[in-house]
């Protein structure tokens, strides 16, 4: 790699964050993303500009769990990401202003920063009875996302709930809610499902965005493929013993504390994608299926309706070893039959989507930086 | 005279509005309000109560774990299970590690800006700060070069023009009196806390798979299964010593880091021990069982009451005696607006009254919430930290009397200081230090557990629901961080019939009850000096000091007189 320049040394010194940590950063994300790693030096440059680009975080019908996701974020760190790589102007958990303070700063994105800033948006948006189900200073959650959400860059839907309107929208549906695509149609969002979403792709996503100003490679719902795109059972840490037939029988029994397979407990992972087994939780901690609980599939789509009762043993796989039939009768129940061949597509299409970009000439015409349009 | 409204007050989790009356650059009348509403309970009904935990634990992602500990404790009681004494352990441990990182993130990045103003660090001597940093504590990163890095960070930041989430901050508000090195003091520790929080919350990812909403509980115990020999168990020794090291962590954080940094912040703001005292009534469910869940008297942290401010007496609780007002909630009860009734018989229909959004001010004279008010025996009732120290010191619990006596002796000020916004900061702080300095021994009790041959993690008699009874009430307490929780579930035919829970922040942040008593965020604003009704920072810092959490106290709905057919699919 060669090395930075004096430009980007001063910059990363004005931001007080060391070139040391920054690179190495930046090489994490190029792994994460599956991008070559010639890829790095863009995504450096890309992401040392003097002005930052500017963030708002809505929060609607939420719990918090995708700011609290956020504030575990590691690589970055959260500090980095909201102090140095953006500015980050409205995030009603965290932010400093409150009541019309707060506001103002809303309206100041919203007019002076038009068509730049990135919106980022957590929890459902009740439609019912005239939104009166959640406002915020006097107006409806709907009203606010309609006018953020329209005059934004991009639009980044965090959680189950901001996606398809996750647990607040499960039946009965008492409010109306929906996700933030079908509440404001017309809008483009990027969904980042999960309940709540796993800060480490949320990071790639926006460092991706920085770098290339487009979306990385997006699936049927407008997901990242690269997080998106695997099934849960395929990369699960307890196949082996799925394939070799050992499974918990009962909570607590032998196979529980020698780790065996949790398909006879209700556990989701063979109809379920996501990258949670691989990118794990805090930091890579850990995930479900490691503390002994099988997966709720809680990033795949209207989850909270088809998933419970989470107990519930998937369909029956006839055999051992027969995996193949466990994912094809898996699909069938929750009707994602494109996702099965999106799956395979993962790496190929991500690396096409990079070489694109290699080619383009430095001023050269721009990509559509459209994200991909819903062929489901 | 004017009328006051901030909204939405910001630093907390969920939607809270506040109107209040000004007169004479003072508070004179104050309403709360919830202003987002989902229905949780709705959405549980007809379901697996085995399952009602990972529902109901997306109530609220700020307190993640402490509805799904409430939930599972609540259909162990409906189904008289009880679990394991590892089973025990780990929940305890799982709400310990969440009580300190929930708390610690509260002081530095919810409430610290509501006292520290970020601009005032830009003024400060480095050199200074670094000598008063190392007067006041042992911990380590302390240096003149560290505070001088803090400092240019932020000035870069401000610059820049570009303040990221300090952009609307009420910087050089005339409220704010910290010498300028306390100030980059408290946000060098911000920045430290970020990090602190991030690593020490590993705890829940080895506990609960992840953390926010941990997957590990279960209807008769937990899922974390143990055996020392299995490399493959959920918890092993090498678990356990990795949980052991990041919480031994916690008390040097908070010995070093975060009480030093709240009795440096108290010292400059005295008056606020005057100041935001709320109903003089105090509840704590108790927590931390420390054997069997119904030996109430063996909690860690104990239970009772305290009533008008009266510390020379606890009264025992009796949960029946909960119940909740929709006097002025956007809900309607059948028999009449002015009754109240309790969560095991609750009635509520969802029926917004108020102003058509867009809307400037609410009519407060009518319904104006979308939370109920709870009362216990017609009392209002304050929860939260402050009304746990004060219950287990009202009881003579040693240690907790020892750290109040110690901390009150250092800030020279009576017990009666407690009852107010910085009472609640102290007691907070507190509780943080004595959870740091239990979590490490509770680990190590449940290594000696293991290594004493008790793998038993789950109670597994009545996990099939053919072992059930037709029909089974029960109810689950816990005192989340945020004060006393109760879930109350009703199984019928194996399904959810109903459910209600009652949470913390709808004791603190409801609204007037049917015999007009204030909640106690209205209480607690009455007299608050307002230097600048258009910068409300003092309305801040005593709203902040509850630590409210709005998402858990808005998703009340019981659909009694509603259908809604399940849908099967």
């Amino acid at each position: 790699m060669p090395p930075l320049d004096q430009d980007l040394s001063r910059a990363l010194e004005n931001r007080g964050v060391s070139r040391r940590d920054f690179l190495e950063f930046c090489s994490l994300m190029v792994a994460t993303l599956a991008l070559p790693t010639r890829y790095v030096d863009k995504v450096v440059a890309a992401l040392s500009q003097p002005q930052k680009p500017v963030l708002v975080w809505l929060e609607f019908q939420d719990c918090a769990g995708n700011t609290e996701s956020m504030l575990r974020s590691s690589h970055p760190s959260v500090a980095d990401v909201v102090l140095d790589l953006l500015s980050w102007e409205y995030h009603e958990t965290i932010m400093s202003g409150a009541g019309k303070q707060a506001e103002a700063a809303l309206q100041r994105v919203v007019k002076e920063e038009k068509g730049k800033y990135i919106a980022v948006v957590e929890g459902a948006i009740p439609t019912a009875d005239d939104g009166v189900y959640c406002t915020i200073a006097g107006r409806t959650a709907l009203d606010i996302a309609r006018e953020v959400c329209s005059n934004s860059a991009a639009n980044i839907a965090v959680g189950a709930c901001a996606w398809d309107g996750g647990l607040v929208r499960a039946n009965p549906n008492p409010t109306g809610a929906l996700g933030l695509e079908e509440a404001v149609p017309g809008v483009p969002v990027v969904n980042l499902g999960g309940c709540p979403h796993n800060v480490a792709n949320t990071a790639a996503v926006l460092v991706h965005y920085l770098t290339f100003h487009e979306m990385p490679a997006l699936d049927q719902y407008n997901r990242p493929l690269f997080a998106y795109g695997a099934i849960i059972h395929d990369q699960c840490e307890r196949r082996a013993h799925y394939d070799a037939g050992r499974f918990v029988e009962e909570w607590g029994d032998e196979g529980s504390r020698k780790g065996w397979c949790l398909y006879k407990m209700g556990c989701k992972g063979p109809v379920a994608t996501y990258n949670c087994p691989s990118v794990r939780w805090n930091d890579g901690t850990s995930w479900p299926v490691k503390a002994g609980h099988g997966c709720i599939a809680c990033a795949a789509h209207r989850f909270w309706d088809w998933s419970s009762p989470f107990y519930k043993r998937l369909p029956k796989v006839p055999g051992f070893g027969v995996d193949v039939t466990a994912e094809k009768i898996g699909w069938g129940v929750v009707g994602v039959v494109a996702g099965v061949t999106a799956a395979h597509a993962v790496g190929s299409v991500i690396r096409a989507n990079a070489s694109k970009l290699d080619n383009q000439k430095e001023g050269g015409p721009k990509e559509d930086s459209k994200p991909a349009s819903p062929e489901a | 005279m004017a009328r006051m409204v901030v909204d939405p007050i910001t630093r907390i989790e969920g939607h809270l509005r506040v109107e209040a009356q000004v007169d004479g650059g003072k508070i004179s009348d104050a309403w709360s309000s919830g202003t987002m509403f989902r229905g949780i309970e709705l959405i549980v009904r007809g379901r697996d109560p085995r399952e009602a935990w990972l529902w109901t634990q997306r109530i609220c992602a700020v307190c993640t774990m402490v509805h799904a500990l409430a939930s599972v404790r609540a259909v162990e009681n409906a189904l008289d299970i009880e679990v394991p004494n590892n089973a025990r352990l780990v929940r305890n441990l799982i709400s310990a590690s969440q009580y300190i990182h929930d708390h610690i993130i509260h002081f530095y990045h919810l409430h610290a800006l509501d006292w520290v103003d970020i601009t005032g660090a830009l003024k400060a001597d480095p050199a200074k700060t670094s000598q008063l940093a190392q007067s006041i504590s042992e911990w380590p990163v302390s240096s003149t070069v560290y505070f001088k890095g803090v400092q240019d960070r932020v000035k870069t930041l401000v610059e820049s023009r570009q303040l990221s989430l300090f952009t609307s901050g009420y910087w050089g508000h005339p409220a704010y009196h910290l010498p300028p090195e306390v100030d980059l003091l408290a946000v060098a520790h911000y920045l430290q806390a970020l990090e602190f929080q991030r690593e020490f919350i590993r705890i829940h990812a080895v506990l609960g798979g992840k953390n926010p909403h941990l997957q590990s509980y279960l209807v008769g115990g937990m899922s974390t299964a143990i055996d020392p020999n299995w490399p493959d168990a959920p918890l092993n020794p090498e678990r356990l010593d990795f949980i052991a090291q990041v919480a031994g962590t916690a008390k040097n954080f908070v010995d070093q880091v975060l009480i030093p940094d709240v009795l440096a912040v108290a010292g400059f703001y005295r008056d606020w021990f005057g100041l935001g005292a709320g109903p003089g009534n105090y509840l704590s469910y108790g927590a931390f069982p420390q054997g069997r869940i119904q030996d109430t008297a063996r909690y860690f942290m104990p239970r009772g009451f305290i009533l008008n401010n009266d510390l020379s007496k606890v009264y025992p609780v009796d949960p029946g005696k909960v119940a909740e007002y929709v006097t002025h909630s956007w809900y309607e009860y059948g028999e009449g607006n002015n009754v109240s009734l309790p969560p095991a018989k609750g009635e509520t229909n969802p029926k917004y009254s108020g102003p058509k959004p867009p809307y400037e001010f609410l009519d407060v004279e009518a319904k104006y919430s979308w939370l109920k008010a709870p009362r216990y025996d017609d009392h209002v009732m304050e929860v939260g930290p402050l009304s746990r120290v004060l219950v287990a010191y009202a009881s003579g619990q040693p240690e907790v009397k020892t750290m109040v006596d110690g901390v009150l002796a250092k800030l020279n000020a009576p017990a009666t200081a407690l009852f107010s916004t910085l009472g609640r900061i102290a007691a907070r702080a507190l509780e943080t230090q004595l959870l740091a300095n239990h979590i490490v021994g509770w680990i190590e009790e449940l290594r000696d557990s293991m290594g004493h041959g008790d793998l038993r993690m789950h109670n597994g008699d009545k996990w099939d629901p053919e072992t059930w009874p037709r029909a089974a009430q029960g109810y689950g307490l816990f005192e989340a961080p945020r004060g006393s929780l109760g879930h109350w579930v009703e199984i019928e035919d194996t399904l959810i019939k109903n459910y209600q829970i009652v949470v913390p922040s709808t004791w603190n942040a409801g609204p007037r009850d049917g015999k007009g008593q204030r909640g106690p965020y209205e209480t607690a604003l009455l007299k608050t000096p307002i230097a600048d009704p258009e910068r409300p920072l003092e309305v801040l810092r005593t709203i902040h000091s509850f630590d409210p959490c709005l998402a858990c106290a808005v998703h009340v709905v019981d659909a009694r007189g509603r259908t809604y057919a399940r849908r099967e699919i």
